[in-house]
């Protein structure tokens, strides 16, 4: 199908900053390509820490409490293998990114839904997770700011999550990688919370905010204890980051935050004008404070989630993804990406205007 | 109408747009007498076609209270066989901060104007950036002390119109 705009996409439209990608082809220039140390370059560990000291005030030990791993993807399972016993259970609010729950069960263990509404932006209420704590809950997976919801949490909302977790005393492992995409308030890191440090997972990386998504890269801070079994499994399996990767995160951390900073700004001028488009249209969409989804409700179109998507693309060429692949409580949603040039949004607010009239 | 004609209308519509983007195709029109649509469908074409690169607005930062730092910098470069310079001026151009990368005659010259916040912040990506790669032997560094006009915009303080209001 010719000329489809899509918005189904999770990733940046950004190509990686020039001075990242210069300083890893540098690297291969001068002929680095070794293995690394297993928890990976211990400068780039070191550059973590500062980040995450100057950010969230947090005091990671470069030595033995960071892990750099391929992606956090790889750090989430590596994590879920670390702590998880056959049958132990997991909450993990809904929708969500699609991941979780499948690595959860790699893991051997039982994924447990919570769900979160739109009449709370999506927020995460403590009582649906006390209720569905069991003795074999292990863990609690929280992520802000949300892929697919763009929903953020704030402080006290956190913490009243975390003292569920010290109350039954759950590990919590936090997916924060569009922590540098929030926009309307400064991202709350679950890790800086009183209560949380020793139990949190934090796991960050740098695919959205130096658009960084092809080079697999990303991290896991967590008491020693933890880091120590993750590697345990990490050394064996990858071994270590891919050493270009870890040195161009190291080179986006120095000297990226300009370039960050930039995309992030222009994310926050699209997400303006496509979600008050959405509005517009009828496709109410309360404004996300976070990552680059807008997550409407079709409800007033009469369609589900899925036949919208199928139509939308069908007869307008615009595609979109049906809310439901991410949980229950997408049915009746759709997931629209506007990591995409403000003319191509615009362009799809309009097609998307006339689909709706016309049903 | 004949191709010439065509090229002419082009030209003065272009001469227009270059002094003030902000023109309007309606306006353009009636200063060229052409019909609105046919400026408008020649804009597109130029933009398509990359006769118009870019509109951009001239801002004076320093009046808007964020000063920034400018740098010409002469960059001796080796030129290559079958690239001539054209390696190490990419290596150069893709960085954000660099506003412009020329290759000038007269000396084996690259000319990079770089933009940064601080003195320091510019000497350092001189440093550690440009001086550094492969086949550059040298950097020159010249600060922006002052500037008089840029790029045709007058920074410093034009006389009024000195004619008076009514004369004989």
């Amino acid at each position: 199908m010719d000329d489809v705009i899509s918005l189904g996409v999770g990733e940046p439209d950004f190509v990686t900053p020039w001075r990242v990608r210069e300083a890893a082809i540098w690297s291969l220039e001068k002929g680095l390509t070794t293995y690394t140390s297993n928890y990976g370059l211990l400068a780039l560990r070191t550059e973590i820490a500062r980040k995450h000291a100057e950010r969230y005030d947090q005091n990671y030990d470069p030595a033995r409490e960071i892990l750099v791993t391929v992606g956090v993807s790889e750090a989430l399972d590596v994590a879920f293998r670390a702590l998880l016993d056959p049958g132990d259970e997991v909450l993990i609010p809904e929708p969500c990114y699609v991941s979780y729950g499948p690595c959860v069960r790699f893991a051997g263990g039982v994924p447990v839904p919570v769900p979160t509404r739109a009449a709370n932006r999506f927020r995460v209420d403590p009582d649906d997770v006390a209720a569905r704590v069991t003795p074999r809950t292990k863990a609690m997976l929280l992520s802000f700011p949300c892929n697919p919801t763009g929903a953020v949490m704030g402080r006290e909302g956190l913490q009243a999550l975390v003292d569920l977790a010290v109350k039954h005393d759950l590990y919590v492992l936090s997916d924060e990688i569009y922590d540098r995409l929030s926009y309307d308030a400064p991202h709350v890191s679950v890790a800086s919370l009183p209560g949380a440090a020793e139990r949190t997972i934090l796991m960050n990386g740098f695919s959205k905010a130096y658009a960084m998504t092809g080079w697999r890269i990303g991290y896991a801070c967590a008491p020693a204890h933890v880091i120590e079994m993750m590697m345990k499994i990490h050394q064996y399996t990858m071994l270590c980051a891919p050493i270009t990767a870890q040195l161009g995160a190291l080179e986006a951390l120095k000297r990226g935050d300009r370039d960050a900073d930039e995309m992030v700004a222009d994310y926050d001028r699209r997400r303006r004008v496509f979600v008050g488009g959405l509005n517009e249209i009828g496709l109410e969409c309360p404004l996300p404070g976070g990552a680059f989804y807008a997550f409407p409700s079709v409800e007033r179109t009469g369609l589900d989630g899925e036949s919208f998507a199928e139509r939308l693309l069908k007869e307008q060429r615009v595609l979109v993804v049906p809310g439901g692949v991410f949980g229950e409580g997408g049915v009746g949603h759709i997931r629209c990406c506007y990591a995409t040039a403000t003319e191509k949004l615009v362009e799809a607010l309009r097609r998307m205007k006339e689909f709706v009239s016309s049903l | 109408m004949s191709r010439e004609h065509d090229d002419d209308l082009r030209a003065k519509v272009l001469h227009i747009l270059e002094k003030d983007a902000r023109v309007t195709p309606d306006r353009i029109a009636a200063m060229v007498g052409a019909s609105e649509d046919h400026v408008r469908a020649l804009v597109e074409a130029c933009e398509r076609d990359g006769l118009i690169r870019s509109y951009r607005t001239r801002v004076d930062w320093e009046k808007a209270g964020e000063p920034r730092v400018f740098a010409f910098l002469d960059v001796a470069a080796q030129p290559e066989r079958g690239r001539g310079y054209d390696r190490i001026a990419e290596r150069i151009f893709r960085y954000p901060e660099v506003h412009s990368v020329y290759l000038v005659s007269g000396s084996q010259d690259l000319r990079v104007v770089v933009e940064g916040r601080t003195i320091q912040e510019v000497a350092t990506f001189v440093a550690e950036k440009v001086a550094t790669i492969e086949g550059v032997r040298g950097t020159t560094t010249h600060f922006l002390l002052k500037k008089y006009k840029d790029d045709g915009d007058l920074f410093v303080d034009d006389p009024a119109d000195p004619r008076l209001a009514v004369s004989p």
